[in-house]
């Protein structure tokens, strides 16, 4: 461990963000990359625990506590290749992950966690910066073809370990740019663009190839498909959102958060909005988005419906318009500041989470209801809300909803927008044509193997899980193409029952 | 003999694993002088060592006794006549008792068999004399077993040219009457037996007590019979099925010890049969063979071999210097004429190497030897009318004070030797001269020896493996071995430490590829013999060996000492390429590759192993020298065989065919690189390894900046480690030398195949079967492939392990992240439903088999509603928590366990280091802190009689599941002022637990300290805690026979505050094995009921206990589990001091952190015996004690057993063996006290005055050496009755007059006074708390004290506090972990101070070797008059310094007192010319000691603190 005594000496300190009177400015990281000292001397607070309850809560199983050994001890270049090992895309993890490890790190206990998240992303930075991460091509290839469709984190792990495996693999995507949701739905802010492009090329690079502006299903017949592949990942993800059906719901000026974030992503990576010179941007092609079609919050008294993290990437969003006013609301009761007796350590606590966009300004409010929009003009003007509180039963069974008597309120809004979840995948389309079996929320449903209810068509990620972190859809994408590989090249695993491959499971 | 009466192998139980411990010793007439007295004398020696032999469940049947003694011609004259057998005279006849079958038909054919053979051989067969016996007063199973008694009587032909070849010839027909009859089909086969035949000696023996052996043998009665010498012995056997061969003396000698490396000695004896060659046997030599006769035991083989050495030639002394060498290769005091006699017979053979006091005789001279290292007492006295004595206690004869001439001991490797032709003793130094000088060993060695060092290299192969990472798969390498194995050793020069314990699968159950070093399991002594402290005592220890191939050991000529010494066994790549590359005098090596083609598969493997046995045969025939086995070179194409598999079975081929010592075995490896590899390869017989990818991967370390050291620097430490390690392993064996430990395959295979062990490992015990050669060679190619995928990348990195540390992809383990968070929850929030969640983790393991009863699952019958179930408060009453001392953890958590044990009813630990007295006291509350059990450990930490007093039980730690055979250390920085409080030591000051207890090395001490603590407590039941192992059953046997109340068999997996890795996972067994074992073997024994048996290691769940039950156990340890419940996470970390939640720390800021409560734990045992109810009522069962043993109620799940081990065979712990009804199967009546005579007793009724009005008391009484323990009732007594330190000094003085047994004035308590007129044996004045102990010579002789010994070894052992003064010599180990004694002593032995933390001794005399070893605190001052101290003190630890001023008060009161109290003239000498005499004391402070007594004074100075003193 780097120090045996570290925790006792040095506090945690996270990284810092910039001002936020500068970073509402533009669209760019919030956060500032901290010195690699810095992570170093914070690296020294791990334990090296025998029971690493982070990497046990990791969904990938980081190998955290040796990580942050090497770094503390300046090997760098060790703690990069276990890194690499369990994670395809650490700078994206390192940057936008809700680190759970850090809520069942020991130290969390009685003492505040190891920062994580940031010594993950220090790694991966220093080794871009000191071009440790170079494109590593297999030898030997299989010969075996894999379609991966969707180019989310799923996805795009799952491509990335097959093709380590010597399959050759090829990643479908609809849209202009792989990435998926990490490219559209998560605002610069959190993630510049160009971090996912330095990852494309180097996968690029060692041999995946990637097709956008493809539909699957539409642009390229199931079929096809089918004949010309060995195996199928479908990644797509899980778009199909959650609505409010209440009364004023069809008035214009209220839109589902990832018709915004979309949006507003596609505007940040084109032309729109280059803010400052120096820095490279991701070079879209403009998007040519119709005037009509156009969400733009400023000068707008913006109401954001859902209190998740989508809803608080929105209130970034907004306050980089210049909204006029930003209110967020959710339905369920504000969270303690710090984890209750019902989230045990070392369970992911639900406590509340103020994020960058929350301190950059706005009110947040707790145990509202929605029960109805009102327009003028077919524009949605204002919105009827009641507060609400849980009333616990007796047993073990949820407390019950109940709307307090005398405490209906109104809400002015110019824009609504709803962040309240995402239902299941897109039904239609290739889903359907290859007629797969769902499960009870509408997700594909799959065997222990990832294997769908057709033959040597697997699915991953959001599509097959429901919403859920990237971590997990990182997770998902690796043991899929775990699967994948056992289901290719049987006789390649371990001969007596041990079950270990070349591909790293975890 | 192995009567068919007595029960063979069977379940668990093996009778090959029976020890014995016992008496021994011999009288004789120095002048020769025969006489009936001498024989007299020498049966009451015997008698008077009763109580060292045993009793079983039958209190008649002894576990054997017998006396060898001159041939008494007179006596048998008279007799042959009557039996009409005309004997000739003396000297030209042969006889001996022989032990015939009963059968007449047998008998018969037996008779004849020996009238054949004696025709055969050119003598004269003369007849039979049918000896008279008497039965009657003999036990039940002895007379059961009763052989027919005959005596044969063999006449010499004329034509023989003496006596000698005539002594010879009888050897020969024994020989080949016992191989004639082996070989025969007579149907009681096992009871022929022949004591002896000589036509100089003659032995009585049988299955008697000492007491019988007179009744039995009229014979002994008639005054014709008459000797010069007699030489005697008891036996105290482990287990009571001891049989009538095995008695004692055998031909030439009788052993009172036992042989470690016996496994490894038989092999080799027999591995130089074929060159086996003597003039004076001729052709004979092979009708000898084979020389060790399988199946007796272990003495029965040093006696075979003994017994060939000096018939075919060497003298008694020589023969025994060349079994038993003294430890000479540190010893500075040794002539070099000696030292290279042992160097040149070291090529002849290894030492037989174990605890022994040996005494022999040929029938005209007698002697005696003790092992290197001193392990059992032996003393002696002779008189002035030329009478010897010699016995393992001094005080068996009634010799008059005046007569006494010499009262001695027998010293470590010394030889004591009475040469009855010249009427003298003749002293060690005169034997070992006159034998060193007899040839020019010296010049032989250095004409014809090679030392490996100063070889000259060749040119060094310096080629690397091209891509490490493959290399390192290939051979089974991840992570942890590097980061947590390599590099700590590499950085540090230390084997390294971790915590807690094992709770990964057995290698057999795990789903990861294992290496074939994992399925085996390390041995260790326990009880019958001690673990050596390899540090402390190096002075005993060597890796030195001499290898290569060796000659005829019956012939001495100079080129027997042609051999490569080499002096660390572990090669450098320089020395091992020396080898390869050797040519000198015909030395040449022959490189045998390991390989097989990748694309062969198992076949390959299989095919390659028979390859490598005939590659070595042909080798041999070739004249090769050295057999270099390698497996440089692995790469994808070629495969490696396990290396430990390739060297155990060419070793074990080559020992078939009585070869393997003609060459030697040097390995080149990739594979060893933790000292259990290595350690296993030198058990299955490598000579030398060469561990060359070890070396790499430190190399790859540095390049990679892992390790900041240079090379040479690394991989120094790297095989200081490992040499430091290995001497570990061998001394937890109490095996002293590697010479000895090369292939004595010390280990328990655990989960492999007995085919496949009988084939390569042949000899290893293996007990439930397992893994065979195809799983082994699946795991190997396993390996291979992902070292070398056939497609694809292969990662940059190695697997994770996940051994010592859990990781996600790493190996499984039942404390993982989900188990323990379930667990607390439940606890902290009394969450029933939560705790079965965790306990179906624990129980259901079915996706991830660890242990070996998640195989099991028991059946479902009859179930009862729980509510007629026992209730959770009774069964409660049977739990306890595992010893963890305060000081492994935090006050806050020990004491949180005490209060939780104490409101349920159940026991907790003190574990070893005392207990604050004011735990004592209850709380307002009712709670109360004091553990109701009180551990006695090796170090005996705050072992007072007051501690003793306040128990409800005492626990004799023999060993620790993850440490068992070794010591520990509390570095001083750990000491803080209440830890060094409750050990009574000064804080700051290092203190050292040794690995044995320094008054138990063999099962009759065991029985002394049972005995000394239920003296000082005799309400307090006493437990001793084993540790699981093969032949646990046989040793806990001895243990029940030794009267203890209750056997704790702990599992090889329980936790540690901090142990080697290595320990903590490849030493012990599981505790199902060890229960099982015990509970069969106690039930064959007839033993079970007077015991209760408990059983820990791991155990969580109530299911754990349902089988532990099942198994055998009526109560049940916990440890781990009630750590997790308070807050323990499992960090691992508490040899750190850095538990970073308070459970395992003494850092002040870090218990803070401790969040755990008793209620938790109350909840948690709630629970556990709730689970355990609704299992008992699923089968059926009302209370626990029905369910004991009830193993027909287990059922194997055979489906979750991994493909490999499908051939895995529980019925051995499953087994119950067939029983008279009669035979109680749980305990029921208990032990019988033995308390009932006790001198005490009459001592406690004269001081009533003192208990009740605190009057002085003053007493006068005779004392004889079975008076034993004298003075701790009494000391029990003044602590409960009148308090703890309250009595004044004298208060209660003792004056006793002859020779004191055993442990007098242990745990003395203050104010009482101890005076003994005369002498005494071991353990005088251990634990002594506060009382005064005063010893001088009987005041009618007139020896002088200084020379002569007066009281025995291991001699004030843990002292706490008090006086003694003793007037005389004392044995080996005076004043052994002393923390407050002050005392003064004439002279000491070896060892003398070892580990003493605190106190003041002055030695106004000689010491031994080893002075001051290990001693952390307080002060010596030695009386070193000619200069002669410095070279015998250990000064690894302390320094030596002149007297000082302020010394002078000190010395000169104490000196004072001893004169006042002894009538000492030396120190009446010493203090009337104090001055001057001040000069030639030597200060022996320890340097660490002496650093915190400056700061204290500084302090002092500022006025910041009080004064404290050891």
């Amino acid at each position: 461990m780097g120090d045996p005594r570290g925790f006792l000496k040095i506090a945690r300190q996270t990284g810092e963000y910039r001002e936020v009177s500068e970073r509402i400015q533009d669209f760019e990281h919030v956060a500032k990359l901290r010195p690699e000292k810095k992570s170093q001397e914070q690296a020294s607070r791990c334990m090296d625990c025998s029971t690493p309850f982070c990497h046990w809560n990791c969904p990938i199983g980081n190998y955290i506590p040796e990580w942050n050994d090497y770094m503390f001890h300046d090997n760098w270049q060790a703690a990069f290749v276990l890194l690499n090992a369990t994670n395809n895309m650490p700078e994206i993890t390192g940057r936008i992950c809700p680190a759970i490890c850090e809520y069942a790190c020991v130290l969390g206990l009685n003492d505040d966690a190891v920062t994580i998240r940031e010594n993950e992303l220090a790694i991966i930075e220093f080794a871009f910066k000191n071009k440790l991460v170079k494109p590593v091509i297999p030898q030997k290839r299989t010969g075996k073809k894999i379609a991966v469709i969707g180019s989310g984190p799923a996805g795009l792990s799952c491509a990335a370990q097959l093709n380590r495996a010597g399959h050759n693999a090829t990643v479908f995507e609809r849209d202009e740019k792989p990435g998926g949701i990490l490219r559209y739905g998560i605002p610069d802010f959190k993630l510049e663009k160009n971090i996912i492009d330095r990852r494309i090329d180097i996968w690029e690079k060692e041999g995946i190839i990637f097709k956008t502006g493809i539909d699957v299903g539409k642009d390229y017949p199931t079929n096809k498909l089918l004949k010309e592949f060995d195996a199928i990942c479908l990644a797509g993800g899980s778009r199909v959102p959650n609505d409010l059906n209440i009364q004023g719901r069809n008035l214009r000026g209220i839109h589902f958060a990832m018709d915004y974030l979309i949006q507003a992503n596609k505007i940040a990576a084109g032309a729109l909005h280059k803010v400052s010179a120096g820095v490279r941007r991701s070079s879209v092609a403009d998007e040519k988005i119709p005037t009509n079609e156009l969400i733009n919050a400023k000068g707008k008294r913006i109401v954001v419906i859902g209190g998740g993290d989508t809803g608080a990437d929105c209130v970034g969003i907004a306050h980089r318009q210049r909204a006029s006013s930003i209110v967020q609301i959710e339905i369920m009761p504000k969270p303690p500041e710090c984890r209750s007796e019902d989230y045990p350590w070392p369970q992911y606590p639900l406590i509340l989470k103020t994020s960058s966009s929350h301190e950059e300004g706005g009110e947040r409010h707790w145990e509202v209801l929605t029960k109805r929009f009102i327009g003028k003009n077919g524009f949605v003007k204002r919105l009827v809300c009641v507060k609400v509180e849980f009333v616990k039963k007796k047993g073990n069974s949820c407390p019950v909803m109940k709307e307090v008597p005398g405490s209906n309120f109104e809400l002015d809004a110019d824009l609504v927008i709803l962040a309240v979840g995402f239902s299941h995948p897109e039904h239609s389309g290739l889903l359907g044509e290859l007629k797969l079996e769902f499960d009870k929320r509408g997700n594909v449903k799959t065997d222990n193997n990832y294997m769908t209810s057709v033959e040597k068509v697997f699915s991953a990620g959001d599509m097959r899980r429901g919403q859920s972190l990237v971590v997990w859809a990182i997770s998902e994408g690796r043991r899929c193409a775990h699967s994948i590989d056992k289901y290719l090249m049987p006789a390649r695993q371990g001969s007596s029952g041990g079950g270990e491959s070349n591909l790293p499971s975890i | 003999m192995n009567s068919r009466y007595f029960p063979g192998k069977q379940g668990l139980y093996d009778p090959q694993f029976e020890h014995d411990g016992c008496g021994v010793g011999f009288v004789c007439n120095i002048n020769g002088k025969k006489s009936h007295d001498i024989v007299t004398k020498g049966i009451e020696v015997l008698e008077h060592l009763s109580h060292r032999g045993a009793v079983g469940a039958d209190p008649e049947t002894g576990d054997g006794a017998g006396i060898l003694i001159q041939i008494p011609h007179e006596f048998l004259l008279k007799k042959s006549k009557e039996n009409k057998i005309s004997l000739p005279k003396i000297g030209h006849y042969g006889t001996g008792l022989v032990f015939l079958p009963t059968d007449n038909k047998d008998k018969n054919f037996c008779m004849n068999l020996f009238k054949k053979i004696a025709g055969e051989e050119g003598q004269k067969f003369l007849g039979w004399r049918d000896v008279p016996t008497d039965s009657s007063a003999i036990g039940k199973s002895a007379r059961k077993t009763m052989p027919f008694i005959s005596q044969v009587f063999i006449g010499r032909n004329k034509n023989l040219g003496n006596q000698d070849a005539f002594e010879r010839k009888l050897y020969i027909i024994r020989k080949q009457v016992e191989n004639n009859i082996r070989s025969s089909s007579i149907e009681q086969k096992t009871f022929f037996y022949i004591t002896n035949l000589s036509s100089k000696t003659l032995s009585y023996k049988g299955l008697l007590k000492p007491s019988q052996l007179r009744g039995f043998f009229p014979d002994l009665k008639d005054k014709s019979i008459q000797s010069s010498l007699c030489l005697v012995h008891s036996r105290y056997s482990t287990n009571t099925f001891p049989t009538w061969d095995l008695a004692q003396p055998f031909r030439f000698l009788a052993h009172n010890g036992e042989i470690n490396t016996l496994r490894g000695n038989i092999n080799w004896v027999r591995a130089r049969e074929r060159l086996l060659s003597s003039k004076l046997f001729g052709t004979d030599i092979e009708k000898l063979k084979p020389v060790i006769v399988e199946g007796g035991s272990d003495s029965a083989a040093i006696d075979n071999v003994f017994e060939l050495l000096i018939l075919s030639g060497r003298s008694l002394e020589h023969s025994m210097m060349m079994l038993i060498p003294e430890a000479w290769e540190h010893n500075k005091f040794l002539s070099k004429e000696l030292k290279d006699f042992y160097k040149y017979h070291a090529c002849f053979m290894e030492p037989w190497d174990g605890p022994a006091a040996i005494a022999f005789t040929d029938g005209k001279n007698i002697g005696a030897i003790l092992d290197r290292n001193g392990l059992r007492p032996a003393r002696y006295i002779v008189t002035k009318n030329g009478f010897v004595v010699m016995a393992s206690e001094v005080g068996v004869l009634d010799i008059a004070p005046q007569d006494i001439k010499i009262s001695g001991r027998l010293e470590p490797g010394k030889i004591f030797f009475i040469d009855t032709q010249s009427s003298r003793i003749v002293h060690d130094c005169e034997i070992k001269k006159n034998i060193s000088m007899s040839f020019p060993y010296g010049k032989w060695n250095s004409s014809n020896m090679v030392d490996l060092d100063k070889l000259v290299a060749g040119g060094i192969n310096n080629k690397k493996s091209e891509d490490i990472t493959s290399q390192l798969k290939a051979f089974g390498y991840s992570r942890e071995d590097l980061k947590m194995i390599i590099k700590p050793m590499a950085e540090e020069g230390k084997e390294p430490t971790g915590s807690m314990g094992n709770d990964t699968p057995h290698a057999f159950l795990s789903k990861k590829s294992q290496v074939l070093y994992n399925y085996f399991k390390q041995l260790f002594a326990q009880v019958t013999n001690p673990a050596i402290d390899p540090i402390r005592e190096k002075l005993v220890m060597s890796l030195e060996s001499f290898v290569g191939p060796e000659k005829n050991i019956l012939e001495t000529t100079p080129e027997h000492s042609h051999k490569l010494m080499v002096r660390n066994p572990i090669l450098t790549n320089g020395g091992f390429e020396k080898i390869r590359d050797i040519s000198i005098n015909g030395f040449k090596a022959k490189t045998i590759y390991t390989f097989f083609d990748a694309t062969d598969g198992k076949e390959g493997f299989q095919r390659a192993l028979e390859r490598i046995c005939f590659e070595a045969e042909y080798a041999i025939e070739k004249k090769y020298s050295f057999i270099i086995l390698s497996d440089r070179g692995t790469n994808k194409d070629n495969i490696a065989l396990p290396m430990l598999l390739a060297t155990s079975a060419i070793h074990q081929h080559l020992v078939r065919k009585n070869i393997r010592s003609q060459v030697a075995l040097i390995v080149e490896s990739a594979e060893p690189r933790e000292v259990h590899h290595f350690a296993l390869l030198f058990g299955y017989g490598a000579d030398c390894i060469n561990p060359y990818l070890a070396y790499e991967t430190i190399e790859y370390l540095i390049g990679e900046k892992e390790i900041n050291l240079n090379l040479k620097k690394a991989l120094f430490n790297y095989n200081k480690a490992l040499k430091d390690g290995i001497l570990k392993i061998l001394s937890k064996m109490g095996i002293s030398t590697l010479r000895s430990y090369r292939g004595a395959q010390i280990f328990e295979a655990l989960g492999l195949d007995n085919g496949f062990i009988e084939k390569f490992f042949t000899g290893t015990v293996s007990r439930i079967g397992g893994v065979a050669l195809e799983g082994i060679a699946a795991e190997t190619i396993q390996r291979h492939n992902l070292a070398y995928p056939k497609k694809g990348m292969s990662d940059p990195y190695l697997a994770s392990g996940g051994v010592y540390q859990w990781k996600k992809d790493g190996e499984f383990h039942l404390w993982n992240p989900e188990s323990i968070a379930a667990l607390q929850e439940a606890t902290r929030n009394n969450d029933y439903a939560r705790y079965k969640e965790f306990a179906n983790m624990i129980n259901d393991q079915s996706a991830n088999p660890t242990t070996l009863r998640g195989l099991f699952k028991v059946k479902k019958v009859n179930s009862i509603p729980i509510d007629k179930v026992e209730s959770a408060q009774n069964i409660m009453k049977r739990f306890a928590t595992g010893a963890m001392s305060f000081g492994s953890i935090s006050r806050g958590a020990h004491e949180t366990i005490a209060i939780a044990m104490n409101r349920i009813g159940g026991k907790s630990n003190t574990g070893e280091g005392g207990e604050d007295p004011n735990r004592f006291i209850t709380l307002p509350n009712g709670d109360s802190r004091r553990s109701a059990i009180k551990q006695v450990a090796s170090g005996r930490f705050g072992v007072t009689i007051n501690y003793l007093v306040n128990a409800d039980e005492i626990q004799i730690k023999i060993a620790q599941g993850a440490k068992p055979g070794e010591g520990g250390q509390l570095p001083g920085h750990k000491v803080s002022e209440i830890i060094a409080r409750t050990r009574y030591t000064t804080p700051g000051v290092t203190l050292i637990s040794p690995p044995p207890h320094h008054d138990i090395y063999s099962i009759e001490d065991l029985a002394q300290l049972i005995f000394d603590l239920k003296n000082a407590n005799p309400k307090a039941r006493v437990s001793v805690k084993l540790v699981s192992e093969i032949g646990v059953g046989t040793v806990a046997a001895g243990v029940a026979k030794g009267h203890a109340d209750m056997i704790l068999i702990s599992g090889g997996d329980g936790g540690t505050g901090a142990s080697p890795r290595s320990s903590i996972r490849y030493a012990g067994l599981p505790w199902e094995l060890g229960l099982s074992e015990t509970h069969q073997t106690l039930l064959l024994n007839n033993l079970r009921s007077r015991v209760r048996l408990q059983t820990d290691g791991q155990m969580r769940t109530g299911y754990d206990i349902a089988i532990a039950a099942l198994l055998g156990a009526e109560e049940y340890g916990f440890c781990t589990a009630i750590l997790i419940t308070m807050g323990c996470v499992m960090l691992r970390h508490c040899h750190l001091n850095n538990c970073s939640v308070g459970v395992a720390t003494q850092d002040d800021i870090l218990q803070k952190r401790f969040r755990g409560k008793p209620e938790y734990i109350v909840n948690y045992f709630h629970f556990v015996a709730q689970e355990l109810r609704e299992i008992m009522a699923s089968l059926g069962i009302k209370t626990i004690d029905e369910m004991i043993g009830k193993t027909e109620l287990i059922e194997l799940k055979k489906n979750i057993i991994s493909l490999k081990a499908k051939g895995i065979d529980y019925s051995g712990i499953l087994y119950k063996p067939d029983l008279p009804r009669n035979v109680g199967r749980y305990c029921k009546s208990g032990q019988k006290s033995g308390l009932g005579s006790v001198l005490d007793k009459k001592l406690i009724k004269m001081c009533k005055n003192t208990f009740k009005k605190n009057e002085p008391t003053k007493i006068s009484v005779e004392i004889k050496n079975t008076d034993r323990t004298t003075g701790a009732m009494l000391s029990g007594e003044v602590c409960r009755k009148c308090g703890d330190g309250v009595l004044l000094e004298d208060t209660i003085t003792c004056k006793f007059k002859g020779f004191a047994g055993q442990s007098f004035g242990a745990f003395l308590a203050k104010g009482i006074t101890f005076e003994l007129e005369g002498m005494t044996n071991d353990y005088v004045g251990k634990g002594i708390s506060g009382g005064k102990i005063i010893i001088y010579p009987d005041r009618k002789s007139n020896y002088e004290p200084d020379k002569n010994i007066i009281i025995g070894n291991t001699t004030f052992y843990g002292a706490i506090l008090g006086e003694a003064y003793i007037c005389g010599v004392a044995g080996e180990r005076f004043c052994v972990r002393n923390s407050g004694l002050y005392a003064v002593v004439e002279g000491v032995g070896d060892h003398g101070c070892e580990y003493m933390t605190g106190g003041r001794v002055i030695v106004l005399g000689k010491t031994g070797r080893n002075f001051a070893a290990g001693m952390s605190g307080g002060i010596a001052y030695v009386y070193d008059k000619d200069k002669t101290f410095e070279n015998k003190c250990n000064k690894d630890m302390v320094e030596l310094e002149k007297v000082e001023e302020k010394d002078k008060d000190t010395i000169y009161h104490l000196l004072h007192n001893h004169y006042k109290y002894t009538k000492s003239q030396k120190a009446k000498r010493v203090i009337e010319n104090i001055d001057n005499e001040l000069k030639k004391f030597i200060k022996v402070i320890p340097i660490e000691y002496k650093r915190i007594l400056e700061e204290v004074k500084i302090e002092e100075r500022l006025g910041l603190t009080e004064g404290y003193d050891g």
